[in-house]
């Protein structure tokens, strides 16, 4: 059994591991397992109907005027939840809100496949470019193949206001504009880093926000203080109209990192209304610690903080019957039964678990109460975001979903 | 260099028997592919301070793959041969810096989407390896316990959900002196069969008295390293240059001796504490981690035929710098969350054992400390069912054994 060991051990951030039990060919039939058992589940707790039958007659309003309004935000969770903390049945518990509330209002997609590198920043990126980018994860270096944002402001001629990130981290700060020069510089977005928001604003009293200031890490030994500058500082005021006294006394009565992120969010919306809004949640990383209950925490209040935005989204009259929202992780977490893993705590094995997720679509121009059970990778995201919002993202290697235009 | 190129003298920086294990096989390595080999090598390189049932299976390994006829070499590592690896990796060091190589490999693989050929080749070969050299059978049927929810006084949501399934779930257990019967009861078992590193005990919280025939592992015992590494750690982040992976290199190269964990004669369990520690994520800063991980590598490397493991109340979540700093000497604590750390600790404790061989009779127990539910699971035990018999620690675990 030394190569289980051996396999096991090929770890750094991203392990190679092997089956506990083989049958490795079966890859793609353990996916698609995956994605019945939520689309059985979505059909039986949240009464949604199977798609496949629905490709017709797409609801999607078309036309230039319309286009010109639409709004899209796209929410991506770094740190996958696994089927049996979310859509199996033991899991359910976890997420009230999106089985009840926007499930049943969504077309949900049981089985998207990354078949890239599974680490969050580099995943995150290539959901941004459509490409399976192969960046050092841990670099603060920007992807190597155009965004959304740039394809998005450069074609439709937009400008830097009305499309944004907003992400959590130290590595994300480079998430807005890729490296390609070819393409073009400067039509990329501007990253709003809220953690590094509060730290400028705290200028040194760092009493009382220390709950906000939490760095979920892949390698949770490595964390780097957080640092505010001018530049967050000047975000707080020219962009979100708030005042650093403004931001720290709101800020003292949220519980989390990624409720901080929402409030950011709630901001930008307000005050930007930009067209194409990015946000990344991270707080579920916090698995990676090895601590179960601090892991269903964060899937818990993801859950709750997805359905505040969406009805943030209902309630905002920039955004109200004009916005789609996309939610989906950037990917799942091990499975226990592969030994080369740990369960829920990483994504190293690269078994079909961790591969596999899902994501749900909802508001304007998406059929409501609709499981598609095909498989879709997480580069389709872009191309489907083109077709959606009138622009060709031509270096992305994924294909628009068609059941979304 | 390739594999093809070895020489013994490339060895001399190896500790005396594995130095002595590699050069005796040197021919068959020389067979070998390097997106392999290195793997291979890192465990070699420990040798020396492995637990004697790794020494067994690496020699039975080294043995097999000697034996191999050169067709079946070819079609063993056919697929291995076919990774492609970088110029870089094969100038690399992989001898002497076998895990830093298959770090290094790692990222290789993902970058260049070769991981899931990857994975198929080794689980290919691990197939080929169990057939050709199966397990030892243990000499007596495993059992396992995992104590949980130290420190808790109620909880009202359902326990052991994922193992309720495959045995029978206690509602009435007597707890007086439970984690003392249950130590009792192991070390009754390492009296009658007395292995080396073959019967544990992991304690998350306070130590309790126990055997001396028990290798016993501890959070708390372990605070002086924990505070000693986390120190290191905080002095190398703020050097210039480093990152994620510069950390873990630094932490891949630490010896027991520079974080004080030199005190105990027994470099074997000196060096599987030091990797606890070093390469487990979590388990210095959340002792209910500490467990969960230590009681997982126990298993796979020591394969012990009796594990106890007590998990104890971890700290509260608090900004990882904070965790990291260590400076608060009495910090809160969540008993509540550790409990459900614990739950699924155990699910994962069972499991990892029913990898070892011999899972068709092994058993397991687990126990919410201070309270009367347990679940036992166990050959001559009902699945998915639940006893109100009452009984004591000491006779569930008879029935668990019998």
């Amino acid at each position: 059994m030394i190569f289980n060991r051996d396999t096991r051990a090929l770890k750094s951030e991203l392990a190679i591991g092997e089956a506990l039990h083989p049958g490795y060919g079966s890859l793609r039939e353990s996916a698609r397992q995956l994605s019945c058992s939520r689309r059985d589940f979505l059909r039986a707790a949240a009464g949604v109907a199977l798609g496949g039958t629905l490709m017709s007659a797409s609801p999607f309003v078309r036309g230039a005027l319309a286009a010109k309004r639409r709004k899209i935000i796209v929410v991506t969770f770094g740190g996958g939840a696994r089927d049996q903390e979310t859509f199996a049945s033991d899991g359910q518990e976890n997420i009230p809100h999106m089985l009840q509330e926007l499930a049943p209002q969504s077309s949900f997609f049981t089985q998207v496949v990354n078949h890239g590198i599974l680490g969050h920043y580099v995943a995150t990126a290539s959901l941004a470019t459509g490409v399976y980018e192969t960046i050092n994860n841990f670099a603060a270096i920007p992807p190597e193949h155009p965004t959304v944002f740039e394809y998005f402001r450069k074609s439709l001629k937009r400008p830097p206001s009305d499309t944004w990130v907003v992400a959590p981290s130290n590595g994300f700060n480079h998430i807005g504009e890729s490296d390609a020069r070819s393409y073009g510089q400067g039509w990329g977005a501007q990253v709003i880093l809220p953690k590094h928001l509060l730290a400028a604003a705290m200028s040194g009293s760092g009493t009382d926000y220390g709950h906000l200031l939490r760095d979920n890490y892949e390698t949770p030994l490595y964390a780097p203080q957080l640092v505010g500058s001018e530049f967050q500082l000047e975000q707080l005021e020219s962009i979100l109209k708030l005042s650093a006294e403004d931001f720290r006394t709101h800020a003292k009565t949220l519980s989390s990192p990624d409720e901080l992120s929402l409030y950011v969010v709630r901001q930008l919306m307000r005050q930007q209304a930009p067209s194409l809004l990015w946000v990344t949640m991270h707080d579920i990383d916090i698995a990676h610690a090895g601590a179960y209950s601090l892991y269903i925490e964060g899937i818990r209040r993801t859950d709750r903080l997805c359905a505040e935005l969406w009805k943030l989204i209902q309630s905002e009259p920039e955004y109200s019957g004009n916005t789609t929202l996309f939610i989906l992780p950037d990917f799942g977490r091990d499975s226990d039964m592969d030994a080369g893993g740990n369960g829920f705590q990483h994504h190293r094995t690269g078994d079909p678990a961790s591969r596999t997720t899902w994501m749900m679509a909802l508001g304007t121009g998406v059929r409501e109460g609709v499981v598609y059970d095909r498989p879709m990778q997480s580069t389709d995201l872009v191309p489907t975001l083109g077709a959606m919002m009138g622009f060709s993202p031509t270096l992305a290697q994924g294909r628009p979903v068609e059941e979304l235009l | 260099m390739l594999p093809r190129d070895l020489k013994a003298e490339q060895f001399a920086g190896y500790p005396p028997e594995a130095r002595k294990l590699v050069i005796s096989y040197l021919a068959t390595l020389q067979q070998l592919p390097l997106s392999f080999l290195p793997s291979l090598l890192r465990e070699v390189i420990d040798y020396d301070y492995k637990f004697p049932a790794e020494r067994r299976a690496i020699d039975r390994e080294l043995a097999s793959l000697g034996s191999l006829s050169q067709t079946q070499m070819k079609e063993w590592f056919q697929p291995f041969w076919q990774i492609s690896l970088s110029s870089k990796l094969e100038e690399f060091n992989w001898v002497n810096q076998p895990t830093q190589f298959t770090e290094q490999l790692s990222a290789h693989l993902w970058s260049t989407h070769q991981l899931d050929a990857f994975r198929k080749a080794a689980t290919e070969y691990g197939d080929r390896s169990r057939s050709a050299v199966p397990p030892e059978p243990p000499v007596i049927s495993r059992l396992g316990i995992a104590i949980i929810g130290q420190g808790v006084a109620s909880y009202d949501a359902p326990l052991f959900r994922n193992l309720r399934e495959h045995g029978t779930y206690f509602e009435r257990v007597k707890p007086d002196n439970g984690v003392d019967l249950l130590l009792k009861g192991i070390a009754a078992r390492a009296q009658s069969h007395p292995v080396p590193y073959g019967h544990w005990y992991i304690e998350g919280g306070q130590i309790a008295d126990h055997s001396p025939l028990l290798t016993c592992i501890s959070y708390q015992a372990l605070a002086p390293v924990r505070a000693a590494l986390l120190r290191n750690v905080q002095a190398e982040i703020k050097r210039p240059g480093m990152g994620p992976e510069e950390l873990r290199t630094y932490l891949a190269e630490l010896s027991p001796a520079s974080v004080g964990l030199d005190k105990s004669p027994d470099a074997v369990l000196n060096h599987f504490q030091l990797k606890l520690l070093t390469e487990g994520s979590g388990t210095q800063i959340f002792s209910t981690t500490f467990v969960q991980w230590a009681a997982r590598e126990a298993l796979q490397s020591a394969q012990p035929l009796s594990l106890l493991v007590r998990f104890g109340p971890r700290q509260r979540q608090r900004p990882m710098n904070e965790l990291l700093s260590n400076n608060n000497s009495n910090p809160e604590l969540d008993f509540t969350g550790s409990l459900i750390d614990a739950d699924m600790g155990a699910y994962y404790n069972w499991i990892n054992q029913q990898r070892l061989s011999g899972s068709e009779h092994s058993s397991f127990l687990v126990w919410f400390e201070g309270h009367s539910q347990a679940l036992a699971i166990g050959p001559a035990l009902a699945r998915g069912t639940a006893s109100s018999s009452v009984a004591d620690l000491g006779e569930l675990l008879s029935w668990v054994v019998a």
